[in-house]
């Protein structure tokens, strides 16, 4: 969809005033639930979104279980009313494929061979959705893996990037998702650069992906680094409390 | 009181490599790395790296003395909860009374709690425990909470030396299973403090100087009864 | 499912007959609680509640379409509760079951019963065209007491919210019409006492459940019995007379929070 909307202007200024590889504000709280074994908040942009992680428990039903290792299931989910026009609640076709790519994504990273049989459950909640919704959950899911003590070789963590009037940039916001020419959501092992998880829908030359992609792995080490501070904070006042 | 940090480390944090150390628990290695696994403090000697975890679920070792919650009575022995990853199996033959064919649930069944003993682990993990040993038996009366597995032993102490300062102060029976639950009888108000006491432990678990404060607390406790 | 151990139950029951909560409280003693509103830009209403360590969000959303038929000049309002395997290791995903349904419909009736929403107010073109509310409530964190934290959060997102007429191209937004809302309180009975505000330990052994919505004046608008127990005439009494009291507080901070 083209609007008259000017997306980026002659100085590469966008919308928000960011420029091309800037992220929109981003904000992470671990441990933030009574009830889940490990929890995060993560509010980016005008995303809120919030993960509680269960297990590793066993998986249910038995003939779901894998005998030689653990089952990711991350469950991405939106509120009804975290979109404009209120979504009928329970899962849709869209919130089903983006489980899954999550759920393998996650898979990869987690140490699941020390769990046969076991599920490990992930429930992304979109509270307020305004672009990049999968990549705040894969994120968010990452700190609160981590934070329910579940043995992992990474911290995974996730950005896309794309390309509005033209122009290839990171993170897309409202307008310049509705509006781009493409979106390009990454998520990757940080430690690595292993990519776990990759999408594209609209339009990219060749040139134009790779600079995409070298913007949504450099987000992606941006936003590692916030997530490795919140749970350090959690964490690191809790053993300087009185 | 000084309080010193201890190091805490999350996933992925390069801790050393293993030419110089082994790699203990938590930990993974690869290109001759080694790798923090798991959210928890650093544990580091001469010769080996460990973690100690913050969170997560019971990893259970034979020969642990846990508390377990019977799930389900089967027809030839109990299916228990014992905070791991999955449940453990309590054969017929491994208890101590002679139960019959389909008989079980007259002995232990649903919500039942058990002191029991890890008695084997395999190589996927499936776990069996055992009732055969004198100290081991069906819990009755008290009261069960939960914490953190990995908190387990400041609960506890050095050689015991916690659960003994909670025992001189307050008039109680205390069991602590290596898998989290702590089991507590004695009168209402004994419980209470006792729970209290063992909060506290938790929460600054990580924290230096906790057996003087905690025994400072339960000296003021004891004092403003009196 | 989580096993509840039953030594658990039993230490609960005794300390019930010492006049004693698991938690510290009296039986007549309502745990802390929160109310943010204002938490999702893309309600047009909505709140976060806490009591206690159990969390709700609500949120209203708003859309115009046609009117039943026997109301053609009255706006329409439904509610929905999702019980998201988020909020508790016991809830699955799925389409909702006869708890969730219960816990929609409970909030529900406090809502449309007490003419809270004036739906009257909500006609655009009679017969034609109304506005349609949605009331949807997301558990969070379930640490017992759902109902009173799901109506006590669709209150106060209800109470924020603006009909988002701009949108719909209808005139400027304005504030949805609205009167003096009843508040839920609930209480259960267990080992023969009664105790307000359960917490999930005490709603797992409860025999009987009961929540009274009251008015301004202290009047009953809803209420629902819940759980295969029963109560006797006084224990009701008791009840009613506990959520009275407790409402008038409740209403208070609910007040100061949207600040009316």
């Amino acid at each position: 969809m083209k609007s008259d909307i000017e997306l980026i202007d002659s100085n590469g200024k966008r919308l928000d005033g960011r420029g091309p590889e800037d992220l929109r504000p981003i904000k992470i709280e671990a441990g933030v639930l009574h009830r889940a074994d490990g929890s995060c908040y993560l509010e980016w942009g005008g995303n809120k979104v919030l993960v509680a992680v269960y297990g590793p428990r066993e998986a249910i039903p038995r003939h779901s279980q894998n005998p030689l290792r653990a089952i990711v299931n991350a469950k991405y989910n939106m509120a009804a009313f975290s979109v404009e026009d209120r979504k009928r609640p329970g899962p849709d076709r869209r919130s089903r494929e983006i489980s899954k790519v999550i759920s393998e994504a996650l898979e990869k990273v987690i140490l699941t061979e020390q769990f046969p049989r076991a599920a490990i459950d992930v429930n992304i909640e979109v509270l307020d959705a305004e672009a990049g919704t999968r990549c705040a959950g894969l994120t968010a899911a990452g700190v609160a893996l981590a934070d329910a003590g579940i043995p992992m070789t990474d911290i995974p963590v996730s950005c896309a990037a794309g390309k509005i009037d033209g122009h290839v940039v990171a993170d897309l916001g409202k307008e310049e998702d509705n509006f781009g020419d493409a979106d390009l959501p990454v998520a990757i092992s940080p430690r690595t650069d292993e990519v776990i998880l990759l999408q594209m829908d609209g339009h990219l030359t060749l040139d134009e992906f790779n600079k995409a992609f070298d913007l949504a792995v450099n987000g992606c080490h941006v936003v590692s680094e916030i997530q490795k501070k919140a749970i350090l904070d959690k964490y690191q006042s809790a053993s300087e409390a009185e | 009181m000084q309080k010193e940090k201890r190091k805490i480390v999350i996933p992925s944090q390069v801790l050393g490599d293993i030419k110089s150390k082994s790699a203990g628990r938590g930990t993974f290695v690869e290109n001759g790395k080694i790798y923090s696994g798991i959210l928890g403090v650093l544990n580091e000697n001469e010769r080996y790296i460990n973690i100690v975890p913050l969170k997560g679920r019971y990893d259970p070792t034979v020969g642990d003395f846990i508390i377990g919650v019977v799930e389900e009575a089967l027809g030839s022995g109990w299916l228990v909860d014992i905070n791991a990853s999955s449940p453990a199996l309590l054969h017929q033959n491994e208890v101590p009374w002679r139960v019959d064919f389909g008989d079980t649930e007259r002995y232990l069944n649903h919500g039942d709690c058990i002191m029991a003993k890890i008695l084997s682990v395999d190589e996927s993990k499936k776990l069996q425990i055992t009732l055969n040993e004198r100290s081991l038996y069906k819990i009755k009366g008290g009261h069960i909470i939960d914490v953190e597995p990995s908190r387990v032993p400041r609960i506890i102490g050095k050689k015991g030396s916690m659960l003994s300062l909670i025992k001189k102060y307050i008039r109680c029976r205390i069991f602590v299973g290596q898998n989290g639950r702590i089991w507590v009888d004695g009168d209402t108000e004994s419980i209470e403090k006792v729970l209290q006491t063992i909060y506290k432990i938790e929460d600054e678990s990580t924290t230096f100087g906790l057996t003087n404060r905690i025994e400072e607390m339960l000296k003021k406790d004891a004092k403003d009864v009196r | 499912m989580t096993v509840v151990p039953i030594i658990k139950r039993d230490h609960i029951c005794k300390l019930a007959e010492q006049g004693k909560r698991v938690d510290g409280r009296n039986f007549g003693e309502y745990r802390k609680i929160e109310i943010e509103t204002g938490v999702v830009s893309k309600a047009e209403g909505s709140a976060r509640v806490k009591i206690g360590n159990t969390q709700v969000m609500a949120g209203i959303k708003m859309d115009v379409g046609e009117p039943y038929s026997d109301s053609p000049d009255s706006g329409v309002m439904t509610t929905a509760a999702e019980l998201i395997p988020l909020a508790s290791p016991d809830f699955e995903s799925g389409p909702p079951r006869a708890n969730a349904i219960e816990l929609a419909r409970v909030v529900d009736r406090g809502v449309r019963e007490s003419e809270v929403i004036e739906l009257d107010k909500l006609c655009i073109e009679p017969g034609e065209k109304v506005w349609i509310v949605f009331i949807d409530l997301h558990i969070l964190d379930y640490d017992g007491n759902l109902f009173d934290a799901a109506s006590l959060a669709a209150l106060a997102a209800l109470s924020t919210a603006k009909v988002p007429a701009k949108r719909f191209e209808l005139g400027d937004d304005y504030p949805l019409p609205l009167k003096e809302p009843p508040i839920s309180c609930t209480s259960v009975k267990f080992n023969n006492v009664v105790a307000i505000d359960p917490s999930l330990d005490e709603e797992e052994i409860a025999d009987a459940r009961l929540t009274v919505a009251t008015d301004t004046n202290g009047d009953i608008r809803a209420m629902q019995k819940g759980l295969n127990g029963s109560f006797t005439r006084e224990e009701i009494q008791k009840v009613i007379k506990a959520s009275i009291d407790n409402g008038r507080e409740i209403r208070k901070q609910l007040y100061e929070n949207i600040g009316k």
